[in-house]
Protein backbone atom coordinates (compact mmCIF):
# COMPACT_ATOMS: atom_id res chain seq x y z
CA UNK A 1 0.00 0.00 0.00
CA UNK A 2 1.01 3.57 -0.76
CA UNK A 3 0.46 6.74 0.17
CA UNK A 4 -0.26 10.35 -1.56
CA UNK A 5 -1.32 13.30 -0.25
CA UNK A 6 -3.22 15.96 -2.23
CA UNK A 7 -5.40 19.29 -1.83
CA UNK A 8 -8.98 18.21 -1.16
CA UNK A 9 -11.07 19.73 -3.99
CA UNK A 10 -14.77 18.48 -2.75
CA UNK A 11 -14.45 16.43 0.25
CA UNK A 12 -15.43 13.16 0.89
CA UNK A 13 -14.27 9.54 1.36
CA UNK A 14 -14.98 6.42 -0.71
CA UNK A 15 -12.76 3.01 -2.17
CA UNK A 16 -13.51 2.28 -5.46
CA UNK A 17 -11.12 0.52 -8.41
CA UNK A 18 -8.66 2.42 -9.99
CA UNK A 19 -9.04 3.23 -13.86
CA UNK A 20 -5.95 5.39 -15.01
CA UNK A 21 -5.97 7.81 -17.89
CA UNK A 22 -2.56 8.99 -18.52
CA UNK A 23 -3.17 12.15 -21.15
CA UNK A 24 -5.81 14.71 -20.35
CA UNK A 25 -9.45 13.45 -19.79
CA UNK A 26 -11.51 14.95 -22.58
CA UNK A 27 -15.09 15.51 -20.58
CA UNK A 28 -17.66 16.34 -23.54
CA UNK A 29 -16.04 13.59 -25.57
CA UNK A 30 -15.87 10.78 -23.09
CA UNK A 31 -19.05 11.04 -21.38
CA UNK A 32 -21.50 12.94 -24.14
CA UNK A 33 -22.36 8.97 -25.29
CA UNK A 34 -23.15 7.32 -22.06
CA UNK A 35 -25.10 10.74 -21.12
CA UNK A 36 -27.13 10.74 -24.10
CA UNK A 37 -27.67 7.00 -25.36
CA UNK A 38 -28.57 5.89 -20.77
CA UNK A 39 -25.44 3.82 -20.64
CA UNK A 40 -24.95 4.23 -16.78
CA UNK A 41 -21.76 2.11 -16.38
CA UNK A 42 -21.07 5.43 -18.65
CA UNK A 43 -18.32 3.66 -21.06
CA UNK A 44 -15.88 6.29 -22.15
CA UNK A 45 -16.41 7.43 -25.90
CA UNK A 46 -13.41 9.19 -26.72
CA UNK A 47 -11.73 6.97 -29.22
CA UNK A 48 -8.87 9.72 -28.52
CA UNK A 49 -7.87 8.42 -25.62
CA UNK A 50 -6.38 5.10 -25.38
CA UNK A 51 -6.33 4.35 -21.51
CA UNK A 52 -9.88 4.83 -21.23
CA UNK A 53 -12.23 4.18 -24.78
CA UNK A 54 -14.90 1.52 -24.02
CA UNK A 55 -14.01 1.37 -20.67
CA UNK A 56 -16.55 1.91 -17.82
CA UNK A 57 -16.04 5.46 -15.71
CA UNK A 58 -18.96 5.00 -13.41
CA UNK A 59 -17.83 3.75 -9.96
CA UNK A 60 -14.13 3.89 -10.50
CA UNK A 61 -11.72 5.79 -8.85
CA UNK A 62 -10.41 8.07 -12.10
CA UNK A 63 -7.14 9.01 -12.37
CA UNK A 64 -5.76 11.67 -14.76
CA UNK A 65 -3.40 14.40 -15.10
CA UNK A 66 -6.19 16.97 -15.98
CA UNK A 67 -9.06 17.33 -18.29
CA UNK A 68 -8.85 19.01 -21.41
CA UNK A 69 -11.17 19.99 -24.44
CA UNK A 70 -14.40 22.24 -24.72
CA UNK A 71 -15.14 24.82 -21.55
CA UNK A 72 -18.92 22.66 -21.79
CA UNK A 73 -16.60 20.44 -19.58
CA UNK A 74 -17.76 21.47 -15.95
CA UNK A 75 -21.32 21.09 -16.77
CA UNK A 76 -20.89 17.51 -18.42
CA UNK A 77 -19.27 16.37 -15.41
CA UNK A 78 -21.81 17.87 -13.30
CA UNK A 79 -24.55 16.08 -15.24
CA UNK A 80 -22.91 13.04 -15.20
CA UNK A 81 -23.22 13.10 -11.03
CA UNK A 82 -26.83 14.62 -11.03
CA UNK A 83 -28.01 11.77 -13.93
CA UNK A 84 -25.63 8.95 -11.24
CA UNK A 85 -23.25 8.37 -13.85
CA UNK A 86 -20.19 9.65 -12.13
CA UNK A 87 -16.86 8.40 -11.04
CA UNK A 88 -16.41 7.36 -7.33
CA UNK A 89 -14.11 10.13 -7.27
CA UNK A 90 -11.75 12.03 -9.48
CA UNK A 91 -7.89 12.05 -8.29
CA UNK A 92 -5.23 14.86 -10.11
CA UNK A 93 -1.80 14.49 -10.51
CA UNK A 94 -1.57 18.00 -11.68
CA UNK A 95 -3.48 21.10 -9.98
CA UNK A 96 -6.92 20.75 -11.39
CA UNK A 97 -7.69 23.09 -14.33
CA UNK A 98 -10.37 25.34 -14.06
CA UNK A 99 -13.16 23.43 -16.46
CA UNK A 100 -12.97 19.94 -14.07
CA UNK A 101 -12.87 22.68 -10.79
CA UNK A 102 -16.16 24.02 -11.77
CA UNK A 103 -17.49 20.12 -12.76
CA UNK A 104 -16.43 19.67 -8.98
CA UNK A 105 -17.89 22.28 -7.21
CA UNK A 106 -21.21 22.45 -9.02
CA UNK A 107 -21.72 18.90 -8.04
CA UNK A 108 -20.74 20.08 -4.57
CA UNK A 109 -22.65 22.77 -4.21
CA UNK A 110 -25.56 22.01 -6.23
CA UNK A 111 -26.48 17.92 -5.92
CA UNK A 112 -27.42 17.25 -2.25
CA UNK A 113 -27.80 13.52 -3.11
CA UNK A 114 -24.25 12.89 -4.40
CA UNK A 115 -20.87 12.60 -3.34
CA UNK A 116 -18.25 12.72 -5.37
CA UNK A 117 -14.55 13.26 -3.49
CA UNK A 118 -12.06 15.15 -5.76
CA UNK A 119 -8.37 15.52 -5.17
CA UNK A 120 -5.60 17.17 -6.72
CA UNK A 121 -2.01 18.00 -6.34
CA UNK A 122 -1.01 14.11 -6.30
CA UNK A 123 1.56 14.50 -8.06
CA UNK A 124 3.24 12.86 -11.02
CA UNK A 125 4.28 9.39 -9.00
CA UNK A 126 1.05 8.63 -8.40
CA UNK A 127 0.22 8.58 -11.61
CA UNK A 128 3.42 6.67 -12.45
CA UNK A 129 2.42 4.28 -9.51
CA UNK A 130 -1.59 3.41 -9.52
CA UNK A 131 -2.50 0.89 -12.27
CA UNK A 132 -6.30 0.20 -13.66
CA UNK A 133 -8.31 -2.34 -11.14
CA UNK A 134 -6.04 -1.04 -7.79
CA UNK A 135 -7.66 -0.19 -5.20
CA UNK A 136 -8.32 3.20 -4.30
CA UNK A 137 -9.52 4.59 -0.79
CA UNK A 138 -9.78 8.21 -0.39
CA UNK A 139 -9.81 10.50 2.88
CA UNK A 140 -11.64 13.48 4.07
CA UNK A 141 -7.79 14.49 4.30
CA UNK A 142 -6.80 14.75 0.90
CA UNK A 143 -5.21 11.41 1.24
CA UNK A 144 -5.18 8.94 -0.88
CA UNK A 145 -4.22 5.12 -0.36
CA UNK A 146 -3.57 2.35 -2.96
CA UNK A 147 -3.24 -0.94 -2.56
CA UNK B 1 -10.52 35.82 -0.05
CA UNK B 2 -11.63 39.05 0.71
CA UNK B 3 -15.33 40.02 0.15
CA UNK B 4 -17.15 43.03 0.61
CA UNK B 5 -20.51 43.09 3.06
CA UNK B 6 -22.50 42.72 -0.31
CA UNK B 7 -21.27 39.57 -1.46
CA UNK B 8 -20.51 38.45 2.31
CA UNK B 9 -24.56 39.25 2.88
CA UNK B 10 -25.17 37.40 -0.50
CA UNK B 11 -23.31 34.27 0.65
CA UNK B 12 -25.25 34.30 3.57
CA UNK B 13 -29.04 34.26 1.85
CA UNK B 14 -29.82 38.03 1.57
CA UNK B 15 -30.57 37.28 -1.58
CA UNK B 16 -32.48 34.09 -1.18
CA UNK B 17 -30.73 30.45 -1.34
CA UNK B 18 -30.01 30.21 -4.94
CA UNK B 19 -28.26 33.20 -5.26
CA UNK B 20 -26.18 32.44 -2.16
CA UNK B 21 -25.25 28.64 -3.64
CA UNK B 22 -23.99 30.91 -6.97
CA UNK B 23 -21.87 33.09 -4.94
CA UNK B 24 -20.81 29.61 -3.06
CA UNK B 25 -20.24 28.11 -6.33
CA UNK B 26 -17.94 31.32 -7.24
CA UNK B 27 -15.85 31.98 -4.18
CA UNK B 28 -15.17 28.10 -3.84
CA UNK B 29 -13.97 28.19 -7.32
CA UNK B 30 -11.77 31.60 -6.57
CA UNK B 31 -10.35 30.19 -3.26
CA UNK B 32 -9.19 27.08 -5.56
CA UNK B 33 -6.33 29.51 -7.53
CA UNK B 34 -5.92 31.61 -4.78
CA UNK B 35 -8.26 34.46 -5.71
CA UNK B 36 -7.78 37.67 -3.41
CA UNK B 37 -11.41 39.32 -3.90
CA UNK B 38 -14.31 39.21 -5.97
CA UNK B 39 -14.26 42.08 -8.68
CA UNK B 40 -17.17 43.29 -10.67
CA UNK B 41 -17.98 41.97 -13.62
CA UNK B 42 -17.64 45.21 -16.23
CA UNK B 43 -18.61 43.68 -19.96
CA UNK B 44 -21.07 45.08 -21.63
CA UNK B 45 -22.31 41.51 -22.51
CA UNK B 46 -21.50 38.12 -21.02
CA UNK B 47 -21.19 34.93 -23.70
CA UNK B 48 -22.82 31.19 -22.79
CA UNK B 49 -20.86 28.13 -24.24
CA UNK B 50 -24.26 26.12 -23.80
CA UNK B 51 -26.30 27.08 -26.87
CA UNK B 52 -27.40 23.30 -27.75
CA UNK B 53 -31.03 21.62 -25.98
CA UNK B 54 -28.99 18.29 -25.74
CA UNK B 55 -30.56 15.97 -23.90
CA UNK B 56 -27.93 14.20 -22.14
CA UNK B 57 -28.07 17.90 -20.49
CA UNK B 58 -31.13 17.85 -18.99
CA UNK B 59 -29.81 18.13 -15.10
CA UNK B 60 -28.50 21.96 -16.59
CA UNK B 61 -32.13 22.43 -17.70
CA UNK B 62 -33.16 22.21 -14.44
CA UNK B 63 -30.81 24.05 -12.92
CA UNK B 64 -31.49 26.87 -15.18
CA UNK B 65 -35.74 26.39 -14.26
CA UNK B 66 -34.56 26.46 -10.44
CA UNK B 67 -32.11 29.91 -11.52
CA UNK B 68 -35.59 31.48 -13.48
CA UNK B 69 -37.77 30.36 -10.79
CA UNK B 70 -35.89 32.03 -7.98
CA UNK B 71 -35.33 35.09 -10.00
CA UNK B 72 -31.46 34.53 -10.42
CA UNK B 73 -31.04 35.71 -14.11
CA UNK B 74 -28.57 37.14 -15.77
CA UNK B 75 -27.81 40.89 -14.94
CA UNK B 76 -26.57 41.57 -17.94
CA UNK B 77 -27.61 40.34 -21.52
CA UNK B 78 -25.47 37.50 -23.40
CA UNK B 79 -24.91 35.82 -26.21
CA UNK B 80 -24.11 32.12 -26.53
CA UNK B 81 -22.50 29.50 -28.74
CA UNK B 82 -24.14 28.13 -32.04
CA UNK B 83 -27.34 26.72 -33.13
CA UNK B 84 -26.64 23.18 -32.73
CA UNK B 85 -29.51 22.29 -36.45
CA UNK B 86 -29.67 23.73 -39.25
CA UNK B 87 -31.98 21.96 -42.56
CA UNK B 88 -29.61 23.61 -45.01
CA UNK B 89 -26.94 21.61 -43.99
CA UNK B 90 -26.60 18.11 -45.42
CA UNK B 91 -27.97 15.00 -43.23
CA UNK B 92 -29.50 11.99 -43.51
CA UNK B 93 -32.47 10.45 -42.86
CA UNK B 94 -31.16 8.73 -40.27
CA UNK B 95 -29.27 11.52 -38.63
CA UNK B 96 -32.18 14.07 -38.78
CA UNK B 97 -34.05 11.29 -36.41
CA UNK B 98 -31.17 11.20 -34.24
CA UNK B 99 -30.39 15.25 -34.20
CA UNK B 100 -34.19 16.11 -34.14
CA UNK B 101 -35.98 13.24 -31.53
CA UNK B 102 -32.57 11.78 -29.44
CA UNK B 103 -29.60 14.51 -29.41
CA UNK B 104 -31.74 18.18 -29.49
CA UNK B 105 -34.89 17.07 -28.73
CA UNK B 106 -34.53 20.30 -25.91
CA UNK B 107 -33.65 22.89 -28.28
CA UNK B 108 -36.95 24.82 -28.19
CA UNK B 109 -37.58 24.79 -24.30
CA UNK B 110 -33.98 25.53 -23.86
CA UNK B 111 -33.91 28.64 -26.26
CA UNK B 112 -37.15 29.99 -24.54
CA UNK B 113 -34.89 29.43 -21.06
CA UNK B 114 -31.93 31.79 -22.41
CA UNK B 115 -34.81 33.71 -23.59
CA UNK B 116 -35.98 34.03 -19.74
CA UNK B 117 -32.48 34.13 -18.71
CA UNK B 118 -31.43 37.30 -20.49
CA UNK B 119 -29.60 36.35 -23.85
CA UNK B 120 -29.61 39.59 -26.44
CA UNK B 121 -31.38 38.85 -29.09
CA UNK B 122 -33.48 35.79 -30.46
CA UNK B 123 -30.53 35.21 -33.22
CA UNK B 124 -27.56 35.45 -30.78
CA UNK B 125 -26.11 32.63 -31.33
CA UNK B 126 -22.35 32.16 -32.79
CA UNK B 127 -18.89 31.68 -30.80
CA UNK B 128 -17.46 34.60 -32.76
CA UNK B 129 -20.06 36.93 -30.69
CA UNK B 130 -17.13 39.49 -30.71
CA UNK B 131 -17.82 40.84 -34.50
CA UNK B 132 -18.72 43.88 -35.18
CA UNK B 133 -21.83 42.73 -37.02
CA UNK B 134 -23.09 40.43 -33.54
CA UNK B 135 -22.19 43.66 -31.36
CA UNK B 136 -20.96 41.60 -28.09
CA UNK B 137 -17.12 43.04 -28.46
CA UNK B 138 -15.43 43.56 -24.93
CA UNK B 139 -13.44 46.58 -24.57
CA UNK B 140 -9.93 46.86 -23.24
CA UNK B 141 -9.65 45.99 -19.66
CA UNK B 142 -13.08 45.03 -19.62
CA UNK B 143 -13.62 41.96 -16.71
CA UNK B 144 -15.80 38.75 -18.17
CA UNK B 145 -17.49 35.85 -17.27
CA UNK B 146 -17.58 34.25 -20.81
CA UNK B 147 -17.00 30.78 -21.50
CA UNK B 148 -16.18 29.20 -24.94
CA UNK B 149 -12.51 29.03 -25.29
CA UNK B 150 -11.90 30.09 -28.63
CA UNK B 151 -13.90 33.83 -27.46
CA UNK B 152 -12.26 33.65 -24.42
CA UNK B 153 -8.64 33.60 -26.02
CA UNK B 154 -9.53 36.12 -28.69
CA UNK B 155 -11.38 38.40 -26.14
CA UNK B 156 -8.02 38.38 -24.03
CA UNK B 157 -5.62 38.48 -26.66
CA UNK B 158 -6.96 41.04 -29.69
CA UNK B 159 -9.48 42.54 -27.64
CA UNK B 160 -7.33 42.93 -24.26
CA UNK B 161 -10.57 42.25 -22.40
CA UNK B 162 -10.17 40.12 -19.08
CA UNK B 163 -10.99 37.11 -18.57
CA UNK B 164 -10.41 33.25 -16.98
CA UNK B 165 -11.09 30.29 -19.38
CA UNK B 166 -14.10 29.72 -17.10
CA UNK B 167 -16.55 26.36 -17.58
CA UNK B 168 -20.65 26.30 -18.95
CA UNK B 169 -22.37 27.83 -15.67
CA UNK B 170 -19.61 29.09 -13.95
CA UNK B 171 -19.72 32.03 -16.80
CA UNK B 172 -24.09 32.40 -15.81
CA UNK B 173 -23.05 32.24 -12.57
CA UNK B 174 -20.99 35.34 -13.04
CA UNK B 175 -22.88 36.80 -14.87
CA UNK B 176 -26.20 36.38 -12.30
CA UNK B 177 -24.22 37.46 -9.36
CA UNK B 178 -22.23 40.39 -11.08
CA UNK B 179 -18.67 39.18 -9.11
CA UNK B 180 -15.90 37.04 -10.89
CA UNK B 181 -13.15 35.67 -8.55
CA UNK B 182 -9.70 37.57 -9.28
CA UNK B 183 -7.24 35.24 -10.34
CA UNK B 184 -5.08 34.06 -13.50
CA UNK B 185 -5.57 35.60 -16.59
CA UNK B 186 -7.55 38.82 -14.36
CA UNK B 187 -4.15 40.02 -12.92
CA UNK B 188 -1.57 41.49 -14.23
CA UNK B 189 1.17 38.69 -13.51
CA UNK B 190 -1.23 36.30 -14.69
CA UNK B 191 -1.46 37.75 -18.14
CA UNK B 192 2.46 37.60 -18.12
CA UNK B 193 4.65 35.37 -20.88
CA UNK B 194 6.10 31.93 -19.50
CA UNK B 195 6.60 30.86 -23.72
CA UNK B 196 8.37 32.67 -25.77
CA UNK B 197 7.57 31.52 -29.16
CA UNK B 198 9.73 32.49 -32.23
CA UNK B 199 8.21 32.43 -35.69
CA UNK B 200 10.92 31.48 -38.64
CA UNK B 201 8.79 30.18 -41.30
CA UNK B 202 9.49 31.05 -45.02
CA UNK B 203 6.13 32.25 -45.61
CA UNK B 204 3.31 33.10 -43.81
CA UNK B 205 2.42 30.09 -41.54
CA UNK B 206 -1.37 28.60 -41.78
CA UNK B 207 -3.03 30.12 -38.64
CA UNK B 208 -4.59 26.33 -37.90
CA UNK B 209 -1.15 25.25 -37.59
CA UNK B 210 0.38 27.36 -35.77
CA UNK B 211 -1.59 27.75 -33.45
CA UNK B 212 -1.70 23.92 -32.71
CA UNK B 213 1.75 23.86 -32.86
CA UNK B 214 1.57 26.67 -30.52
CA UNK B 215 -1.30 24.92 -28.06
CA UNK B 216 0.29 21.43 -27.80
CA UNK B 217 3.28 22.85 -26.64
CA UNK B 218 2.45 25.72 -24.19
CA UNK B 219 -0.89 23.75 -22.72
CA UNK B 220 -2.38 26.67 -20.57
CA UNK B 221 0.33 29.06 -20.44
CA UNK B 222 0.11 32.75 -21.93
CA UNK B 223 2.93 32.73 -25.31
CA UNK B 224 4.68 35.50 -26.29
CA UNK B 225 5.20 35.28 -29.89
CA UNK B 226 7.53 36.91 -32.06
CA UNK B 227 8.00 36.67 -35.72
CA UNK B 228 4.32 36.87 -36.42
CA UNK B 229 4.35 40.34 -37.10
CA UNK B 230 6.32 40.09 -39.89
CA UNK B 231 3.41 38.17 -41.84
CA UNK B 232 0.03 39.90 -40.71
CA UNK B 233 1.51 43.70 -40.73
CA UNK B 234 -0.94 45.20 -38.86
CA UNK B 235 -4.55 44.68 -36.71
CA UNK B 236 -6.59 44.90 -39.85
CA UNK B 237 -9.41 42.75 -40.92
CA UNK B 238 -7.22 39.61 -41.84
CA UNK B 239 -5.23 39.69 -39.18
CA UNK B 240 -7.96 39.78 -36.51
CA UNK B 241 -9.57 36.68 -38.77
CA UNK B 242 -5.96 35.12 -38.88
CA UNK B 243 -5.93 35.54 -34.93
CA UNK B 244 -9.37 34.24 -34.36
CA UNK B 245 -8.71 31.04 -36.17
CA UNK B 246 -4.98 30.78 -34.46
CA UNK B 247 -6.15 31.42 -30.78
CA UNK B 248 -8.79 28.71 -31.51
CA UNK B 249 -6.43 26.25 -32.49
CA UNK B 250 -4.07 27.34 -28.99
CA UNK B 251 -7.40 27.07 -26.85
CA UNK B 252 -8.37 23.55 -28.60
CA UNK B 253 -5.27 21.78 -29.26
CA UNK B 254 -3.93 23.03 -25.63
CA UNK B 255 -5.75 25.57 -23.36
CA UNK B 256 -4.46 28.34 -24.48
CA UNK B 257 -6.71 31.50 -22.55
CA UNK B 258 -4.33 34.59 -23.90
CA UNK B 259 -1.54 35.16 -26.16
CA UNK B 260 0.47 38.00 -26.94
CA UNK B 261 1.73 38.47 -30.61
CA UNK B 262 4.80 41.21 -30.52
CA UNK B 263 3.72 44.71 -32.44
CA UNK B 264 0.31 43.18 -33.19
CA UNK B 265 -1.94 42.58 -30.23
CA UNK B 266 -2.55 45.40 -27.78
CA UNK B 267 -0.73 44.37 -24.58
CA UNK B 268 2.11 43.54 -26.75
CA UNK B 269 2.29 46.74 -28.62
CA UNK B 270 1.87 48.52 -25.44
CA UNK B 271 4.35 47.24 -23.20
CA UNK B 272 6.50 45.11 -25.23
CA UNK B 273 9.16 42.19 -23.78
CA UNK B 274 8.17 43.25 -20.57
CA UNK B 275 5.20 41.19 -20.70
CA UNK B 276 7.67 38.03 -20.67
CA UNK B 277 8.50 36.30 -17.48
CA UNK B 278 12.49 36.05 -16.89
CA UNK B 279 12.55 32.38 -17.02
CA UNK B 280 10.54 32.12 -19.89
CA UNK B 281 10.82 29.28 -22.06
CA UNK B 282 11.33 29.25 -26.14
CA UNK B 283 9.46 27.54 -28.53
CA UNK B 284 11.37 27.96 -32.42
CA UNK B 285 8.40 26.90 -34.95
CA UNK B 286 9.87 26.73 -38.42
CA UNK B 287 8.64 24.90 -41.66
CA UNK B 288 9.97 21.70 -40.56
CA UNK B 289 7.86 22.31 -37.08
CA UNK B 290 4.85 22.60 -38.82
CA UNK B 291 5.27 20.21 -41.23
CA UNK B 292 6.00 17.71 -37.76
CA UNK B 293 2.72 18.90 -35.85
CA UNK B 294 0.66 18.39 -39.24
CA UNK B 295 2.18 14.55 -39.67
CA UNK B 296 1.06 14.00 -36.29
CA UNK B 297 -2.40 14.34 -36.66
CA UNK B 298 -3.95 10.69 -36.17
CA UNK B 299 -6.43 10.33 -38.82
CA UNK B 300 -9.27 8.22 -37.19
CA UNK B 301 -11.73 7.39 -40.35
CA UNK B 302 -12.13 3.68 -40.69
CA UNK B 303 -11.16 3.81 -44.63
CA UNK B 304 -8.48 6.31 -44.30
CA UNK B 305 -8.72 6.35 -48.05
CA UNK B 306 -12.67 7.61 -48.35
CA UNK B 307 -13.65 10.10 -50.26
CA UNK B 308 -15.03 13.05 -48.17
CA UNK B 309 -18.82 13.46 -47.62
CA UNK B 310 -18.75 16.72 -46.36
CA UNK B 311 -16.08 20.02 -45.79
CA UNK B 312 -17.00 22.43 -42.84
CA UNK B 313 -15.73 25.82 -42.72
CA UNK B 314 -15.27 27.61 -39.79
CA UNK B 315 -15.25 26.15 -36.53
CA UNK B 316 -14.89 29.23 -35.26
CA UNK B 317 -17.24 31.23 -37.33
CA UNK B 318 -15.84 33.20 -40.13
CA UNK B 319 -15.80 36.68 -40.80
CA UNK B 320 -17.71 39.19 -43.14
CA UNK B 321 -13.90 39.73 -44.77
CA UNK B 322 -13.56 35.90 -44.81
CA UNK B 323 -16.63 34.87 -46.23
CA UNK B 324 -15.76 37.33 -48.94
CA UNK B 325 -12.40 36.18 -49.56
CA UNK B 326 -13.66 32.56 -49.80
CA UNK B 327 -15.76 33.11 -52.50
CA UNK B 328 -13.08 34.77 -54.81
CA UNK B 329 -11.00 31.75 -53.59
CA UNK B 330 -13.73 29.45 -54.49
CA UNK B 331 -14.43 31.15 -57.80
CA UNK B 332 -10.94 31.39 -58.89
CA UNK B 333 -10.19 27.21 -57.80
CA UNK B 334 -13.47 26.29 -59.73
CA UNK B 335 -12.84 28.06 -62.82
CA UNK B 336 -9.47 26.78 -63.11
CA UNK B 337 -10.29 23.44 -62.13
CA UNK B 338 -13.27 23.32 -65.46
CA UNK B 339 -15.84 23.40 -62.74
CA UNK B 340 -18.95 24.87 -62.12
CA UNK B 341 -19.90 23.72 -58.37
CA UNK B 342 -18.01 22.59 -55.19
CA UNK B 343 -17.60 18.62 -56.09
CA UNK B 344 -17.96 18.14 -52.19
CA UNK B 345 -20.45 19.49 -50.66
CA UNK B 346 -19.35 21.94 -48.63
CA UNK B 347 -20.34 24.27 -45.73
CA UNK B 348 -19.36 27.93 -44.59
CA UNK B 349 -20.43 28.73 -41.60
CA UNK B 350 -21.17 32.31 -39.74
CA UNK B 351 -22.76 34.34 -36.97
CA UNK B 352 -26.21 34.66 -37.88
CA UNK B 353 -26.12 38.39 -37.84
CA UNK B 354 -22.19 38.05 -40.19
CA UNK B 355 -24.59 36.03 -42.52
CA UNK B 356 -27.34 39.05 -42.80
CA UNK B 357 -24.54 41.27 -43.76
CA UNK B 358 -22.74 39.06 -45.99
CA UNK B 359 -26.43 38.78 -47.70
CA UNK B 360 -26.65 42.42 -48.41
CA UNK B 361 -23.32 41.90 -50.58
CA UNK B 362 -23.31 41.20 -54.07
CA UNK B 363 -20.83 37.96 -53.13
CA UNK B 364 -23.70 35.70 -51.30
CA UNK B 365 -25.50 35.02 -55.11
CA UNK B 366 -21.94 34.34 -56.06
CA UNK B 367 -21.12 31.88 -53.02
CA UNK B 368 -24.36 30.23 -53.64
CA UNK B 369 -24.07 30.29 -57.23
CA UNK B 370 -20.50 27.72 -56.39
CA UNK B 371 -22.81 25.30 -54.67
CA UNK B 372 -21.38 26.26 -51.18
CA UNK B 373 -24.16 25.66 -48.48
CA UNK B 374 -24.00 28.82 -45.89
CA UNK B 375 -25.18 28.57 -42.35
CA UNK B 376 -25.15 29.40 -38.74
CA UNK B 377 -24.76 25.94 -37.22
CA UNK B 378 -21.97 24.67 -34.67
CA UNK B 379 -19.90 21.93 -36.56
CA UNK B 380 -18.83 20.54 -33.40
CA UNK B 381 -22.85 19.91 -32.71
CA UNK B 382 -23.02 18.10 -35.57
CA UNK B 383 -20.37 15.97 -35.58
CA UNK B 384 -20.87 14.93 -32.07
CA UNK B 385 -22.54 11.84 -32.76
CA UNK B 386 -21.77 7.90 -33.84
CA UNK B 387 -23.35 8.57 -37.08
CA UNK B 388 -21.46 11.62 -38.27
CA UNK B 389 -18.81 10.25 -36.58
CA UNK B 390 -18.63 7.59 -39.38
CA UNK B 391 -18.89 10.33 -41.89
CA UNK B 392 -15.52 10.85 -43.89
CA UNK B 393 -15.40 14.84 -43.23
CA UNK B 394 -12.79 17.49 -43.87
CA UNK B 395 -11.83 20.44 -42.74
CA UNK B 396 -9.66 23.66 -42.24
CA UNK B 397 -10.64 24.11 -38.80
CA UNK B 398 -7.90 22.39 -36.04
CA UNK B 399 -10.41 22.62 -33.15
CA UNK B 400 -12.88 20.57 -35.21
CA UNK B 401 -10.34 18.28 -35.79
CA UNK B 402 -9.00 17.84 -32.24
CA UNK B 403 -13.03 17.35 -31.21
CA UNK B 404 -14.75 14.95 -33.53
CA UNK B 405 -13.32 12.80 -36.70
CA UNK B 406 -13.22 15.30 -39.08
CA UNK B 407 -10.00 15.27 -40.66
CA UNK B 408 -7.31 18.40 -41.06
CA UNK B 409 -6.79 19.62 -44.29
CA UNK B 410 -4.93 23.38 -45.00
CA UNK B 411 -6.62 26.10 -46.57
CA UNK B 412 -4.89 25.21 -50.09
CA UNK B 413 -5.37 21.76 -49.82
CA UNK B 414 -9.54 22.22 -48.95
CA UNK B 415 -9.66 24.73 -52.02
CA UNK B 416 -8.51 22.10 -53.92
CA UNK B 417 -10.48 19.35 -52.46
CA UNK B 418 -13.67 21.22 -53.31
CA UNK B 419 -12.73 22.69 -55.70
CA UNK B 420 -11.20 19.98 -58.26
CA UNK B 421 -11.94 16.69 -56.11
CA UNK B 422 -9.27 14.24 -55.16
CA UNK B 423 -7.91 13.19 -51.77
Amino acid sequence: MKQFHGRVVAKGTVSAPALVSHGGLNTLASFQKALQFGDKKATCGDQNNPDLYGKQMAGTALCLPRTIGSTTGGLVLYCACSMKRQPACMLFSEPIDSLAAAGAILQDVWLDDVSMPVVDCLGEEFLNYVRDGMNVTVKEDGVVEVD
Amino acid sequence: MQLTQEQQQILEGSRGQTMAKAMQTLVRYGELYNADAMIPVTGKYNHLVTSFGLKALTPVYELMDQLIAEGAVSGTKFSADPRPLDKNVPSSFLQNIIFNHFMYSKQDFYEDQLQKLGLMEKDAFTCTCYMDEVGNTPKKGDILSWSESSAVVYANSVLAARCNRNSGIIDLMGAICGFVPRFGLLTDEGRKAKWIVEVRTTKKPEAQLLGSAIGMKVMEDVPYIRGLDKWLGTLDDDAKAYLKDMGAATASNGAVGLYHVAGITPEAVERGEDLILPDAQVYVIDDAELQRVYDSYPVIWKNKDATPKLCFMGCPHMSLHQLIDWTERVEQGLKAAGNQKVVIPTVFTAAPAVIEKFNDTPYAARLKETGVILSYICPLMYMNNPLSAKMPVITSSNKLRTYTSARYYTDDEILAQITKGGN
